[in-house]
């Protein structure tokens, strides 16, 4: 369901980076030298990440900002004027709840038995008593959620995240998270595709594509984050780093031996 | 936004202890530094409706402007605009050194007011690189006079742009930490310029000496291993202290539990605390200096003929400003600015110039002001506590701890806060 955003997204990031190259600037002559430069400094630098790429990244991070100014945004608005916060609540958990699967197949995959068990239990009760995930009763009862990704399970057992990357629509990532990402959605893709829960429906595609749509709007939705959104000049590094070290101290952990 | 959730990241969040002194005042968390950097812990805070009448506003201070690629994002001076169906009284909130209209402590303040039955509209601070940009009409921050007069600029178009959506009986002002003390000169000009006639003005843990109190701040630095000169090895040292500590302990993620425990087995020492928060004004700073750079082309950081394009990496210009101290920036930058524009000014008497003193007879003969400080408020010494305390009278409201805006959120703050704006004027 996810995969074909994915594979527009993946087109819009070739036009983007192509046309990106049009940007960037040459500098004819020697630059004044200003009072302070970089040589003056004998110290190890903060919020690093590796980020080779970091042209095309800010190249994205820069079309993510009109993406969500002209087209995102205004829709989510939208959906948040229209729709009531309690639909909105719902329809969130039914999403979430959803993406229970994820969180099961990669707890699974790390050979995590109890924070297996709770997930199932979780998306069993979420899924029954929750109304198909619109509510959580499940926390309520000492099943409390574990947001798990496959590449979270690569890092879990020991593959480095490699440099950073800013995806389109997705945002801030790395190369690792990115192969989990398209991992991730091909698993869905093919639940979805077994389940095929529009099947039955005259037109399967258009519900399936609303389905996928509602579920972007929800997700963006979910999202308080804004590019550009702190007026901090140097916030690309920032969000770079915050990423990084999450995603390092959430996946990068084994339980120690005992 | 990013610094708080930053110096969460790498510290703690919020324990509900009790060790609070009996003394009447509930805000539980004693040391001063420990109060800066983990506020109020979120059940001591108000709660709020999910839906408000609350909109951004984006304001065109100076349509004359010319923004330079590197900040094609900034489209204008973004306040947020709180509003009632009914006639109130319209309050302007001024946010603390580097911080935006956006800031978490700015914005519970709009809301307390919101919902008290206030209009509310939150300004950033004169020294958040979106005012450098978009308000400051020198581009070069830091004076209190200048960014007062930018301020009440700003102040100015706000309100032309929303006075026909709401009704207003009043007009008030308040502001936290720089923001109060520039409340302060924002009202000096108000009695002159009379666009506002502000009725009150109430002043959250404002700065007396602006040079004095950066000076505080900067002594922080000073206390990690090598100086400031070294920032960049004590903060990777202490993230890995803070991994490290993620890593052997059995924590499910980065929550309230795991950032409690930091706070709880005392991870950091008092000196790498207070180094935190004084890493945390450099890289607030570190902003400022090169959007102001950026925008005088001064030659500062980034080379005079340079044109820095949007996707253009900044990554040296983000290490070279963010080691530079406000010493720095005073001495090559800012002062030498405006001794060219006033010949024989004196450092002396630019210093003495930013302070609440210089507007010293204006506040002693004005009832309009408030104050709300902390007894072991760090950027104040003993005597401009006691300054603050002369000069207000009964209206300076002291609580006995909170650090450095520590408490700015907790309930009995934010009561007092209503409160003040609610209670007739005193007539002079």
């Amino acid at each position: 369901m996810k995969s074909q955003a994915l594979r527009i997204a993946l087109a819009l990031t070739l036009a983007v980076a192509l046309s990106g190259c049009a940007g960037t600037r040459v500098n004819t002559q020697d630059d004044e030298r200003p009072w302070h430069s970089i040589n003056e400094f004998r110290d190890q630098r903060f919020a690093e990440v590796a980020d080779p790429w970091e042209g095309v990244n800010r190249n994205m991070y820069r079309f993510n900002f009109y993406l969500d100014k002209y087209v995102l945004i205004p829709v989510v608005n939208g959906y948040e004027y229209v729709t009531p916060t309690f639909v909105q609540n719902r329809v969130s958990g039914f999403y979430n709840n959803l993406n229970e699967v994820r969180n099961l197949s990669n707890s699974v995959f790390q050979l995590k038995g109890k924070e297996s068990a709770t997930t199932l239990g979780r998306f069993v009760t979420n899924s029954t008593i929750g109304l198909g995930g619109m509510f959580d009763p499940a926390s309520k009862l000492g099943m409390p959620r574990h947001d798990q990704d496959f590449g979270k399970t690569l890092g879990y057992w020991g593959a480095g995240s490699g440099p950073y990357v800013v995806l389109p629509f997705f945002g801030p990532s790395s190369l690792r998270d990115t192969a989990g990402l398209v991992f991730d959605d091909g698993l869905a893709f093919g639940i979805y595709t077994m389940v095929d829960p529009f099947g039955s429906t005259s037109t399967p595609l258009l519900y399936g594509a609303g389905f996928t749509a509602l579920e972007g709007v929800d997700m963006r939705h979910q999202q308080q984050f804004r590019y550009y959104g702190s007026g901090y000049p140097f916030e690309y590094y920032m969000v770079r780093f915050l990423y990084h070290q999450k995603r390092e101290l959430e996946s990068g952990k084994r339980i120690p031996a005992e | 936004m990013y610094l708080r959730l930053l110096l969460f990241t790498c510290l703690f969040l919020l324990p509900l202890p009790c060790l609070a002194a009996d003394d009447g005042y509930g805000y539980p968390i004693p040391g001063s530094y420990e109060a800066t950097i983990l506020g109020t812990p979120a059940a001591m805070m108000p709660t709020f409706p999910t839906k408000m009448h609350i909109r951004q506003l984006v304001l065109d201070v100076l349509p004359d402007r010319e923004k330079p690629p590197v900040f094609f994002y900034d489209e204008g001076l973004r306040c947020n605009f709180a509003y009632q169906n009914k006639k109130a009284p319209l309050v302007f909130l001024v946010a603390g050194a580097g911080s935006n209209g956006n800031s978490d402590k700015l914005v519970t303040m709009m809301k307390t007011l919101y919902m008290a039955g206030f209009h509310v509209i939150t300004l950033p601070s004169p020294s958040h690189a979106n005012f450098v940009i978009s308000a400051s009409l020198s581009g070069v921050p830091g004076d209190l006079t200048e960014d007062s007069a930018d301020l009440y600029r700003a102040m100015e178009v706000a309100w032309k742009k929303v006075k026909g959506d709401i009704e207003v009986s009043d007009f008030y002002l308040g502001g936290y930490s720089l923001g109060a003390t520039q409340a302060a000169f924002v009202a000096k000009l108000d009695e002159e310029r009379r666009v506002f006639n502000f009725k009150k003005v109430l002043m959250i843990n404002p700065a007396v000496s602006l040079y004095g109190s950066v000076t505080r701040i900067e002594d922080l630095l000073k206390q990690i291993p090598g100086g400031a000169k070294k920032q960049g090895v004590f903060f990777n040292k202490m993230l890995s202290k803070f991994s490290e500590y993620y890593s052997y302990g059995n924590f499910v993620a980065i929550n309230d539990d795991f950032l409690y425990s930091i706070y709880q087995e005392k991870l950091f020492t008092r000196e790498e605390t207070a180094g935190l928060i004084g890493l945390t004004f450099r890289i607030n700073l570190a902003g400022m200096i090169f959007a102001s750079d950026v925008m005088t082309g001064g030659g500062y950081v980034v080379p005079r003929n340079r044109v820095l394009g949007a996707d253009e990496s900044l990554d040296d210009y983000f290490l070279v400003s963010s080691h530079l101290s406000f010493f720095d920036y005073f001495n090559e930058y800012f002062y030498p600015h405006f001794k060219r524009q006033r010949p024989g000014l004196t450092k002396e008497a630019f210093i003495d110039s930013l302070s609440l003193k210089s507007l010293d007879g204006y506040l002693k003969s004005s009832t309009k002001f408030g104050v709300m400080a902390n007894e072991n408020d760090f950027i104040l010494t003993k005597a401009e506590l006691d300054y603050l305390k002369q000069t207000f009278g009964e209206r300076t409201k002291v609580y006995p701890r909170g650090g450095h805006l520590g408490n700015l959120e907790y309930k009995d703050n934010l009561a007092y806060m209503v409160n003040f704006f609610q209670e007739k004027e005193v007539q002079p």
